[in-house]
């Protein structure tokens, strides 16, 4: 770890605009680890996060005077990697034929969230250790994945990364009312996918406490 | 099942989602669809189970950044 020499991102901003090394190592202290994580999460791919996270940062240093101040740092260093992150899935949808656009199978196509979803069993409280498992983990990575480049990335920012809704349509270049409904998709979709999981897991479950009650 | 009615309101409640379960919704349509809610079982397992999944993807460890990864990005940008 480095000491945070620069209190205030105003301070920040100015030693590296003076060049100085202890700003850009604290702006990678600050900000590399989610940079890397929203790479890793668009692209699924730990090499491509890995150049992705140093084509952020070698451009934000370059790019460094051009930076006006307007947005904070972190949303600046996050649009970067967005834009390098979407050049490469552009390529692959080039390479495979498919659109970023086109919606999966079974995500809400209205937009309007207005599909009501069949699945209805109640699987909220469900301590976590029995819902996080290495497969369940695996069905949640698998369920973002598949969700079309435009709901991902919204998810991702903002659920995930905690943006706010004006910091992710800043990434994003889209407005806030776009966040919302991107967001809402998503999450219907995602809520789907996983209540197709737990609901065989809770039945489960409750099958085999029947006998675990019967014997203490 | 839904009847026609409650499938209209359902319908209606779930375009107001995403506003609720950030807290953003204004208050007359947060009082009218926490009415709703508290007679709609569907929807409240609708509320219940997406506002766990947002939880569930925002508290599941993210992967750290590999040591390696970290050491050659300040390598690539000369900053050992």
């Amino acid at each position: 770890m480095v000491d945070d020499a620069f209190a205030s991102e105003t301070e920040l901003l100015r030693g590296l605009r003076a060049g100085e090394a202890a700003a850009y190592r604290q702006l990678l202290e600050l900000h590399s680890a989610n940079v890397y994580n929203v790479a890793f999460k668009l692209l699924g791919d730990e090499q491509e996060a890995e150049d992705v996270l140093q084509e952020t940062f070698m451009s934000a240093f370059e790019a460094i005077d051009g930076f006006e101040g307007r947005s904070k740092l972190s949303t600046w260093l996050y649009r970067i990697a967005y834009n390098a992150s979407l050049m490469r899935l552009r390529k692959r949808s080039q390479m495979t034929s498919f659109s970023l656009d086109v919606p999966t199978s079974g995500v809400d196509q209205d937009g309007d969230g207005s599909r009501v979803s069949r699945h209805l069993v109640d699987w909220s409280s469900v301590p976590d250790d029995q819902l996080l498992t290495a497969e369940a983990r695996e069905v949640m990575d698998r369920a973002i994945a598949e969700l079309p480049e435009t709901l991902r990335s919204t998810f991702i920012l903002r659920d995930i990364q905690g943006l706010s809704g004006s910091e992710t349509a800043e990434v994003l270049g889209i407005s806030v009312p776009t966040v919302k409904t991107r967001l809402h998709r998503a999450r219907l979709w995602l809520r789907d996918r996983l209540s197709d999981y737990f609901d065989e897991g809770a039945r489960g479950v409750r099958a085999a406490a029947i006998p675990a009650n019967r014997g203490s | 099942m839904y009847s026609e009615e409650r499938h209209h309101d359902c319908r209606e409640l779930l375009g107001e989602l995403c506003d609720y379960v950030d807290g953003e919704l204004e208050a007359a349509l947060c009082a009218e669809l926490e009415a709703h809610l508290a007679e709609c079982p569907d929807c409240r397992i609708m509320v219940d189970t997406l506002r766990r999944t947002i939880v569930l993807y925002r508290t599941q460890s993210q992967p750290a950044m590999p040591d390696d990864v970290r050491t050659r990005l300040y390598r690539v940008l000369k900053l050992e």
